[in-house]
């Protein structure tokens, strides 16, 4: 079943072709925006709403065995946020960390459409295959977890850069992944074999025999990854995340990459000020403003919305810092040779200076980002909050009164840590656009993603206009995946799967001859096992390397 | 013997052999991958499997093909087609419905098995709650600090078993996981590890162990605790040892061991889950190694049974929310184990219908389930004849996954294998059966719905199994 429709009389916003609030018709054919449709296109009249590409979420965590370790610990989370199925859809469970089909469907109920998972360590690939096949309606893809692998830093150590590079494109391929992702690069080691320590410094010297530093690891990954030409470059998340003083860390690992592309992920986390152990301050304009000036450098936000939260991550010394906060129950799930990976609830509080300071930060990246393409609406999906916090957070964005009434309800010392009470700034739908649709589009190299030009994948998502940009937000009125209606008057009328991106950069054969007695000698899964082969990705999609 | 042996190997070179390397053996939790099966294709059967344990030897040499029918309805022959249709139609009928077992079958099976549940707002459990149900219980209490399998082998110089007999229920695990194997921080296998056995029994695992400690029946909970307290420095009276048969001594020496190695690991089984205590005794164990993380790397791991009842877990997990136990009468999942969890549903009587796959509860569930279980239309798939199929309804044989089938099962660390089957049955698998059975009940499903003003013939043509 392919629609042809035409939708008319809605105001359009589609940043990548400079259409600003139009009234402009928005023709479908076989999945696809096209010119024209013939007279007998089913007609939907957009009459009072507002219509957008597909929301594509750059960052988030809603699928794999991290997520499924969240899941099982948490069934408190999710007893009282119950996801009934209908005629058309399966039913599922919510919380922070929700079911595959309560993910799928919750995000296509906020007009998205397409949601990449961040961090999965390779031997986790499959699973994370498995789970996307139970994920409906949009289109996925995934980050492949190398910076603390060990046999990579192996051939860094030994400056075989040559083998480095073919290596990494080997695993990109066995995984099937979009992108290469770094989480707190060099320290895994550091927590696995030295009895729970951390790296702090971005040239601290780690390792088994302490002698590579995480700039080494992230320049030998930017160097490579922009070198093979990934449509979306290293996906990094710095060292020392959520420590006082952090930000000069994430000022280093920009650098480092010097004038080639990098994403910097969840870049609110990454950007405070003061002293290690005491309570931090803003450093918001100085990230903001190195942001605003490096062309090469995109990131998403990682805002922190209050309420309840799970923090999942693969800087599991990370967790381990904040288990000693709540006291509470904690995983830790260390994956050989290439990853370590730390869960616990959480719950950001208003009336706390470090949750308040971290909600003003994310506030502050965003209004004084100068560039909206780069810097990207996320919550870090469940760390920072639900991707269900997405519409009050656009209110935030929008409203300057509504941040204000919030503003009062929050720790006012961190108010005086940062400039987010003076900052007078509102976005425009235009720029929800970009910083919803458009930017991460462009950031992931999506090129018929987040536009409505001719060719583009007919995601589309139609709201209803009104002033309470929360609620506006909250409930798409229409949403088309790949040209079928999936909601049509706020009512699922049908299920898709939606499709896998992934990359296939070329990479010499012979490598596996370098690989295969490593993992014969380290791993405890068979070489040839390892991979993962092309029938989990059931409908997929290869994204070209340059 | 010998000449029992050469004869083989004379058959061997006149017969139609395949070589299936790297194959995966899903006897047992471990899964291990290394199998190097000999498959004879004239008579279907593995007649070697180079590398397995003697579990695993008789689980490839057992799996023939039987010369039996493929579908029973009521003990009678009747078409695939035929036994799908009464498998829909009996449990689309029912008010309580309820899927069970699991746990050896592929993930793939796993998803339409929960699907179908879901369809029917029944009642999906696996055998995890009759195994390490208790463990996922304390994971949801205190969580827990764990690893894959290649990581202990690489770092672990400290491995503790508790309350299980691994020698003769996971017979490679000390080989090719936790004990011998020399890995990248333990170079010398053995030597660079201490073996500490905790069990109630001298059972053939005590020939690895450097330490054996032998608490009383059902004291497991009071040494845990005692040894959470010594972790933390609160001192213990030597009355323990009256209480627990364990010497203060030992129990010190054990803790001084825990906090000193570099990276220890928990490895626990159903002596503790399943004896007095169960969750409290698989969360006390989980919190002492969350505990030790303030001293050194600490990890702990249930060793499971079932080559994919992680599988199971995972699957039901990623799907609803919840491990297991897990109920959609209202249209949404609930999770409550004791209500919702299968010897309960049947021993008390909820359950109008049942779906059991891969799994016997036939034969080795409470007697009062069991009757139960014999009073209700039962639909079974299973690839032997067993307790639970003579008392089906409807009876389908399928092919044994792993030696006939693809797919994929997880390890007892969540770590995912795929399947490399090595002959071709003449039976469907259980994905596919499964499949069949879904499509068929989400049209009934939408038809009965439809009677309520759901959605119009078209939509309802145009919306089964997009899935």
């Amino acid at each position: 079943m392919s629609a042809t429709m035409r939708i008319v009389n809605g105001q359009v916003y589609d940043p990548k072709n400079n259409i600003n609030g139009e009234i402009k018709e928005i023709c479908i054919q076989d999945g696809k925006i096209v010119d024209a449709v013939d007279d007998d296109a089913t007609i939907i009249d957009a009459k009072g709403m507002v219509i957008m590409p597909g929301g594509v979420d750059i960052h988030c965590h809603i699928a794999g065995p991290k997520v499924n370790l969240a899941r099982k610990l948490t069934p408190e989370a999710r007893r009282h946020d119950v996801h009934p199925s209908t005629p058309f859809t399966r039913s599922g469970s919510g919380g922070t960390t929700p079911s595959t089909f309560a993910a799928g469907y919750r995000y296509a109920t906020l007009g998205y459409t397409t949601a990449m998972e961040a961090a999965v360590s390779p031997i986790g690939a499959r699973h994370v295959l498995e789970e996307f096949e139970d994920t409906p309606i949009i289109d996925k893809g995934f980050y492949v977890l190398l910076g603390n692998n060990i046999f990579l830093h192996n051939l860094i150590r030994e400056k075989r850069f040559e083998e480095f590079e073919q290596a990494v494109a080997w695993w990109v391929n066995a995984t099937k992944a979009y992108t290469v992702k770094l989480v707190n690069p060099g320290g895994d080691e550091a927590w696995k074999g030295k009895k729970n320590s951390n790296v702090t410094d971005i040239d601290e010297k780690t390792g088994p025999s302490s002698d590579i530093s995480p700039r080494q690891i992230i320049e030998a990954f930017v160097k490579t990854v922009n070198k093979q030409g990934y449509p979306h470059p290293p996906h990094i998340h710095c060292n020392n995340l959520g420590h006082s003083g952090n930000y000069i860390t994430t000022l280093e690992t920009m650098k480092t990459a010097g004038d080639l592309r990098a994403h910097i992920a969840h870049i609110q986390f990454h950007s405070y000020g003061g002293v290690v152990g005491k309570n931090p301050i803003s450093k918001a304009a100085e990230i903001a403003d190195y942001v605003n000036k490096h062309p090469n450098i995109t990131c998403d936000v990682g805002q922190v919305m209050f309420g309840e939260s799970t923090i999942m991550t693969a800087d599991a010394p990370l967790a381990y810092v904040l288990k000693g906060h709540t006291k509470g129950k904690w995983v830790n799930a260390d994956t050989e040779c290439e990853s370590g990976c730390g869960i616990l609830p959480f719950v950001y509080q208003e009336h706390l200076y470090m949750h308040t300071l971290q909600w003003a930060i994310g506030l502050e990246l965003f209004l004084l980002s100068e560039d909206p393409w780069r810097i990207i609406l996320s919550t870090d999906h469940p760390n920072g909050g639900s991707f269900m916090a997405y519409p009050k957070l656009i209110k935030l964005l929008m409203d300057e009164k509504f941040r204000h009434e919030e503003m009062k309800r929050v720790n006012q010392k961190a108010l005086l840590k940062c400039s987010l009470p003076e900052l007078k700034r509102e976005y425009t739908l235009y720029e929800i656009a970009i910083i919803t649709r458009a930017g991460p589009a462009k950031a992931l190299g999506l090129e018929t993603k987040g536009h409505l030009g001719v060719g583009a994948d007919a995601d589309i998502t139609i709201y209803d206009l009104m002033d309470d940009k929360e609620m506006m937000f909250s409930t798409a009125r229409y949403v088309f995946k790949s040209g079928e209606p999936m909601i049509a008057n706020h009512e699922f009328t049908t299920d898709s799967k939606g499709k896998v991106y992934h990359i296939a950069p070329t990479y010499d054969n012979k490598i596996e001859e370098v690989l295969k007695p490593f993992f014969e000698d380290f791993y405890s899964i068979e070489f040839s096992n390892y991979p993962v082969d092309d029938h989990y990705l059931h409908q997929h999609e290869i994204i070209k390397t340059r | 013997m010998t000449e029992q042996k050469s004869n083989k190997k004379t058959e061997e070179q006149n017969k139609n052999i395949k070589i299936v390397k790297d194959a995966t053996c899903t006897f047992c939790g471990c899964v291990c991958d290394d199998m190097e099966l000999h498959v004879d294709l004239d008579e279907k059967r593995i007649i070697k499997a180079k590398n397995a344990c003697v579990l695993g030897r008789a689980w490839f040499a057992e799996h023939t093909i039987e010369d039996a029918p493929a579908a029973l309805i009521d003990g009678k022959e009747v078409s695939v087609e035929e036994a799908v249709e009464e498998a829909a139609q009996t449990l689309v009928k029912a008010k309580f419905p309820i899927t069970y077992g699991l746990s050896d079958t592929t993930s793939e099976a796993q998803k339409q098995a929960v699907a179908i549940t879901d369809y029917i707002k029944g009642n999906i459990d696996t055998t995890t709650s009759v195994c390490h149900g208790p463990s996922g219980l304390a994971f949801q209490g205190v969580g827990e600090s764990t690893s894959t399998l290649g990581e202990v082998k690489n770092r672990a110089d400290l491995v503790i078993y508790w309350g299980g007999n691994p020698a003769e229920s996971h017979p490679r695990h000390f080989g090719r996981y936790a004990v011998t194997p020399k890995g990248m921080f333990t170079p010398n296998g053995k030597k660079d590890r201490t073996i500490v056995l905790v069990d109630v029994r001298k059972t053939k695992s005590a020939g690895v162990a450097d330490i054996l400690i032998r608490p009383k029946p059902g004291k497991d909970f009071e040494v845990l605790w005692a040894l959470r307290a010594l972790v933390k420095g609160i001192s213990i009276s030597t009355d323990i040892e009256k209480e627990t048969g364990v010497p203060l001594e030992v129990l010190t020496d054990l803790v001084e061991r825990m906090k000193n190695c570099r990276f220890g690991v928990l490895f626990f089984g159903m002596g503790l889950t399943m004896t007095r205590g169960r969750h409290f005794n698989s969360g006390a164990l989980l919190a002492l190694a969350t505990d030790l993380n303030e001293y050194t790397h600490f990890v702990a791991k249930p060793v499971r049974g079932h080559g994919n009842v992680t599988g199971a877990d995972n699957v039901v997990s990623w799907q609803t929310g919840y491990p297991f136990g897990v109920n959609f009468s209202r249209g949404y999942p609930r999770f409550n184990p004791g209500e919702f969890t299968t010897v309960d549903t049947l021993s008390n009587g909820d359950a109008d219908a049942a779906m059991i796959i891969a799994s016997d509860p036939g034969s080795n569930f409470p007697k009062k389930a069991i009757e139960h279980l014999k009073n209700i239309p039962v639909v079974v798939l299973d690839t032997k004849s067993t307790d639970t199929t003579k008392l089906a309804h409807v009876a389908f044989k399928t092919a044994t996954y792993g030696i006939n089938t693809g797919g994929t099962v997880y390890r007892m660390d969540d770590v995912s294998i795929p399947l490399r089957p090595a002959f071709e049955s003449p039976f469907p698998d259980d994905e596919t059966i499964l499949k069949a059975i879904k499509k068929r009940v989400h049209e009934l499903i939408l038809k009965k719905n439809d009677s309520r003003g759901a959605s119009g013939e078209a939509k309802v043509a145009a919306a089964v199994n997009p899935l």
